[in-house]
């Protein structure tokens, strides 16, 4: 193992090392922005190789944390500096290194006005996109969960559309709104266990009526994140107005970091008032599921639409989660590593046809595929992806999260899988309306087909796209002990429960525990046989 | 070998598929079919030295995630080697047929690069060892479906018939998926031997499914059966079939005849061992089968469309197996699957032809007087409309037989239900089949001149093909009967299918009264004798007919009106409700409420506070004088005074 000290350090702050630099480029407006592309790229491209090392140098068997640092950092307050990956945070920072040099890539022509600005914003979000998934500590945690919104609020509202002030705005003070009481909820943990440290908190056991106010302060910062119903709508609006960039970075990454949370914090360390109100998210991932399908059903805007679907995916990612199962999690986790490379890729793939049309108008277009084959093909994949077809990584994680949530309760599982179906009608609606018909529009005749550089987009994502849905393992070989982990010490944590409680046995008599079926391996010998006398 | 079979059509789709424009038409075509003549070879080597002992050759796993695992495998026992010779035997024939076919057409690669890729994930579904895979495969000829009825992408009726294909299918994979996550609930795996054997274990329990305590086996099974219901194109699922036919007429012969709509059938019987246990079911697939027979015939009396008239009967031929494989008798429904894709490929092959030398029509109303022009097609129609009609020695006069035996040896309600339904529903076949005969190809042509003018016999890279599938519409019935459906069956089928103890309706079937034997033949002379007075004597008589019973004839045509049903209530209120959620939910109640609302009271409060700053200088001496008196009373009153 090729182990560089204070490998997750580097990872982190290089890329504001390089936005250091660009500040510093001087000269011609176009020389400038040369080299701030340049540059930009430079530095994404050397995150992401060093982020390899993280892939390759990591300990699948081990579930705890890995490429431990620590610091001391306020020892007045017993506030260190410590980071580390596990399972669950190590392929989120994969993610954001693979997601931000595509990004740089996407922009290389599309941004034209104050590109140097432009870059350092795009660095300085890796900086603190990384380190939001490193930090194991709540301060520093707070710190970069936080200094996202800045880069990304003046990513959308200095480069983005029309309406860019106002999605700025919307998108900025949601989040905030969430993340103060967020802040609140850390202090009282602070208050309570005189610590920040998050592998301290994750074994520090809180009184159970406080739990349920930490749950809910955490919940209401992660549930804007991800974002839940009813508080999604500054989604749309974001994306829509955000240049293709930021709406890859925010579908890619900053909605994962909801999901993350609830992983990172509100199981491990509040598991009594998860089990409590996980009622409550599943009925809000039924509502986001079914509801957001719905309206995406109605969209005229390609933006507007892919958006509405990723607050539907991510309804399964928070089913899947409060599960509370390994199937449930592993599979959250697989849906939300799919849909940041597919959503990402969706977003990428409209931002293709805006740099030629200067439209998102799904009625502008049609016919592409006579004239755009290339384009058409890649659409394809990640329409496909998107809807969930099997060998495709959408499917993993779809299917591994419906087969988790039919384990916790039927009616969700039902009301979740409804999901496919309708998920299939909006995104071939789409397809259809963009890619395929007759090619009648003359300024949609002149469209040329993929440029390399958008080959080079597009080719590495969709065969991450196809490994994960035919190979999966690579992924779960690294989520699943961290996972397994999580799952045993919230069992430890909230007693026993009853799994499998939904099967009764032949002749069902409820006061003979001896024969309820366990819904854990195998074809369980005895019990069955037991039920049919 | 097995994994040859199963590998060799992806590899064709992908060079086919990615090398598209370098390698030319030439290029995609004789490598396309050419790997799938290869597998077409090593099936049959596959299924003619098949020893009787199942063999599994796992290739690396596909997911693992705790408990719940599958694993890229190809299975072959006896039932997944008579699919392996179904599915390669049509898509070779169908790959070379296409050749001739699609001849004019502009993406021919892309064409043949589907077709490879469907048959990879037929074979994959067939081949599967788990339910996941199978499910892999089953989503897979979903998408190549969907690809190939939207072929003609210009079309906007062949993109929606498309779209309404997957989406119609994705409600049966609801179940499907539902069914499966059941499985790994109760079994806690999905691998089929470790399912089947855990089986018999779990007869009788109970689970709690949404609100309601229900017998866990047939709750899974029914679940299951939906999804073969999408995919087979049965009752209240069925719609999307005939629209189907928006596809190139290679397609319709492949797919939505021979192969992929019969996934249905093949998973009900590989999935015997559970069914069996699970008799409600068995009812319900049985009733779903018969009225399905029943009805896709009722509607094949009156299309006008030649292709829709054969897809109509494939439907309702679909039923047939169904119901055969609901009384259990599992091996007759593998047999009618067997012997119908040859000779319902041979049908939809032979329309192509016709549509090829029609230039492209379609509508039988326009068509006539051509069969001397093309005899061979012509000659190939009649064996493959005899074979469907069940006129002895013809393949399917062997297969429907025995099933409608089964169904009334079954002696249970449904049994006989299915019976009765499926004796009229022969009796239509064949009077729809010959009608389909004798208004394409007998009387004065309806043509206009020019098409007339330009009718012409296919190249001999399309009737080839025919031939070789028409060999097998007269012979697969005599040759296989007794090994899938005679006294031997057991030791053929081995453990592929499980007859359960007491399960005799095959047995059975063959002692049967003889007016049983012989009704279906006889419906079946009295059909075609009924299309010869109609269209043949007395031409007048259909316009009367539907003029006397105009209600009936209009509910026919209209396909008994389901499409227009589902659209007033799925399609346009999942579209209201959509565009209501987004305006009234989000707008006008989320967004006012939440955000919007918050800015403009704060922005009102702002603005009212502007409005103090009034500049004028007594506005502000004022303010202050009140600040002072208010400080000093309350100053006064707070001393005590």
């Amino acid at each position: 193992m090729t182990n560089i000290p204070h490998l997750l350090t580097i990872l982190t702050f290089l890329p504001l090392v390089g936005a250091i630099f660009i500040a510093g480029i001087r000269g011609e407006d176009e020389h400038v922005a040369r080299n701030a592309r340049w540059v930009a790229l430079w530095t994404s491209g050397a995150v992401f190789l060093l982020s390899l090392l993280l892939w390759f140098g990591f300990d699948r068997s081990n579930p705890g944390f890995q490429f431990e640092e620590r610091a001391e950092w306020i020892p007045a307050l017993n506030i260190t500096y410590r980071m580390g990956v596990d399972g669950i945070s190590m392929p989120f920072v994969l993610l954001c290194t693979l997601l931000t040099p595509i990004c740089v890539l996407a922009s290389w022509e599309a941004i034209e006005t104050r590109v140097k600005e432009y870059m350092i914003a795009f660095l300085v979000l890796e900086t603190f996109m990384v380190g939001t998934f490193c930090a194991l500590d709540f301060v520093a945690f707070y710190v970069f969960f936080e200094g996202v919104l800045i880069p990304m609020f003046i990513i959308i509202g200095v480069w983005g559309g029309p309406r860019r002030v106002y999605s700025a705005f919307k998108f900025f003070l949601f989040t905030l709104l969430g993340s103060v009481l967020m802040l609140v909820a850390i202090l009282t943990m602070y208050d309570q266990a005189g610590t920040t440290d998050i592998p301290t908190l994750m074994t520090t056991k809180f009184d159970p009526q406080l739990q349920i106010w930490l749950w809910l302060a955490f919940f209401a910062s992660f549930a804007v994140k991800v974002p839940m119903w009813p508080v999604h709508t500054w989604l749309p609006d974001a994306h829509v107005e955000a240049p293709t960039a930021g709406s890859v970075i925010l579908a890619g990454v900053l909605l994962k970091m909801g999901g993350y949370g609830f992983l990172r914090f509100s199981i491990p360390m509040l598991p009594d008032a998860s089990t409590t109100l996980a009622p409550l998210v599943f009925g809000l991932s039924i509502v986001a599921v079914i509801y957001t399908s719905l309206v995406a059903l109605a969209q005229t805007d390609m933006k507007k639409l892919i958006a509405y679907s990723s607050v539907a995916h991510m309804g399964f990612v928070t089913a899947g989660t409060f599960a509370l199962n390994r199937q449930g999690v592993e599979g959250a986790m697989i849906q939300m590593l799919s849909h940041g490379i597919v959503s990402g890729a969706l977003f990428l793939c409209v931002g293709v046809v805006y740099d030629r049309l200067h439209s998102r108008e799904i009625a502008r277009y049609g016919g592409l595929v006579n004239n755009m084959p290339r384009y058409a093909f890649a659409f394809m994949i990640f329409t496909m992806a998107s809807v969930g077809l099997p060998g495709t990584s959408g499917f993993i994680g779809e299917f591994l999260v419906m087969v988790g949530v039919f384990k916790a309760s039927t009616w969700v599982a039902f009301f979740i899988t409804t999901g496919i179906i309708l998920g299939a009608a909006y995104m071939l609606w789409l397809y259809r309306r963009v890619i395929f018909g007759k090619l009648e529009k003359d300024d949609v005749k002149a469209m040329l087909d993929l440029s390399p550089r958008e080959v080079t987009i597009f080719v590495p994502l969709i065969l991450i796209v196809l490994w994960m849905g035919i190979y999966p393992s690579s992924f779960t070989a690294i989520t699943g002990p961290t996972i397994d982990q999580l799952i045993s010490n919230y069992e430890v944590a909230v007693g026993p429960t009853q799994p499998g409680s939904l099967i009764a046995p032949a002749e069902a008599a409820p006061a003979e525990p001896t024969t309820t079926e366990p819904a854990t391996p195998g074809p369980a010998p005895a019990a069955p046989a037991e039920g049919q006398q | 070998m097995d994994v040859a079979i199963v590998a060799l059509p992806l590899l064709g789709a992908l060079i086919a598929g990615l090398g598209n424009r370098r390698l030319g038409d030439r290029g995609a075509n004789w490598i396309t079919s050419g790997l799938m003549l290869v597998s077409f070879v090593l099936s049959w080597i596959v299924f003619l030295r098949y020893d009787g002992n199942p063999r599994v050759t796992e290739l690396f796993t596909w997911f693992e995630s705790g408990t719940f695992e599958a694993s890229w495998a190809v299975r072959v026992d006896q039932l997944s080697a008579v699919m392996l010779v179904v599915v390669t035997t049509v898509s070779s024939m169908v790959h070379v047929y296409s050749i001739g076919y699609m001849g004019h057409d502009e993406s021919k690669p892309r064409f043949m690069a589907y077709l490879s890729l469907f048959t990879f994930c037929m074979l994959m579904l067939v081949t599967a060892d788990n339910f996941m895979q199978m499910f892999f495969g089953w989503e897979g000829v979903g998408l190549c479906s969907y690809l190939l009825i939207g072929f003609w992408f210009h079309r906007p009726s062949a993109n929606a018939a498309a779209i309404k294909a997957f989406i119609v299918n994705r409600v049966g994979d609801f179940g499907f998926a539902l069914g499966i996550m059941g499985v790994f609930l109760l079994f806690g795996t999905v691998g089929f031997d470790a399912v089947f054997a855990a089986t018999p274990e779990k007869v009788g329990q109970t689970f709690h499914f949404l609100s309601w305590d229900v017998d866990i086996l047939t709750t899974l099974c029914i679940l299951l059966f939906i999804g073969a219901m999408g995919k087979s194109a049965q009752l209240l699922l069925h719609t999307w079939l005939p629209d189907a036919m928006e596809g190139p007429t290679p397609v319709s012969a492949l797919i939505h005849a021979a192969t992929m709509v019969t996934a249905g059938v093949f998973m009900v019987c590989r999935l015997s061992p559970m069914f069996e246990y699970a008799p409600d079911a068995k009812m319900i697939v049985t009733i779903v089968g018969a009225a399905t027979a029943f009805f896709a015939a009722t509607v094949g009396l009156v299309q006008n469309d030649i292709k829709r008239v054969i897809a109509y009967s494939t439907c309702s031929q679909l039923g047939y197996m169904f119901f055969a494989a609901g009384v259990g008798a599992y091996g007759a429904a593998m047999f009618h699957l067997f012997t119908h894709a040859f000779f319902k490929a041979l049908l939809f092959l032979c329309a192509g032809s016709v549509i090829h030398a029609m230039s492209d029509e379609q509508d039988m109303r326009k068509m006539g007087g051509i069969w001397k022009l093309i005899p061979w097609t012509y000659g190939l129609m009649w064996i493959g409309s005899l074979a469907l009609a069940g006129i002895p020695f013809f393949a399917g006069y062997y297969s429907k037989d025995i099933i409608l035996e089964s169904a009334f040896a079954a002696h249970t309600g449904a049994g006989t239900f299915a019976f009765w339904l499926g004796v009229s529903a022969a009796m239509m076949t064949a009077f729809y089949s010959w009608r389909l005969i004798l208004m394409t190809f007998h009387g004065e042509t309806r043509a206009d001149h020019e098409t007339y003018h330009h009718v012409h016999e296919s190249p001999w890279v399309m009737l080839a093909p025919l031939i070789v599938l028409a060999i097998g519409a007269v012979f697969a019935g005599f040759v296989y009967y007794d090994k899938f459906v005679g006294e031997t069956m057991e030791a053929f089928w081995g453990a592929s299918i499980l007859f359960a103890e007491g399960n005799e309706v095959t047995h059975h079937a063959h002692d049967v009264p003889t007016w049983v034997k012989l009704s279906p033949l006889v419906v079946g002379i009295a059909g075609i004798a009924l299309a010869y007075l109609f269209y043949m004597f007395r031409t007048d008589l259909p316009a009367r007919l539907a003029g006397t019973f105009g209600g009936l004839y209009r509910f026919l045509l209209n396909k008994w009106y389901f499409d227009e049903l589902y659209e007033a209530i799925f399609v346009e209120p999942a579209k209201r409700l959509g565009f209501g959620l987004w305006k009234g939910g989000d707008g006008a109640i989320i967004d006012r409420l939440g955000p919007d609302g918050i800015a403009n009271v704060s922005q009102d409060v702002a603005r009212q506070a502007t409005r103090l700053q009034s500049g004028y200088v007594y506005h502000y001496a004022f303010a202050m004088l009140i600040g002072v008196v208010i400080l000093v009373t309350w100053y006064l009153f707070g001393s005590g005074w």
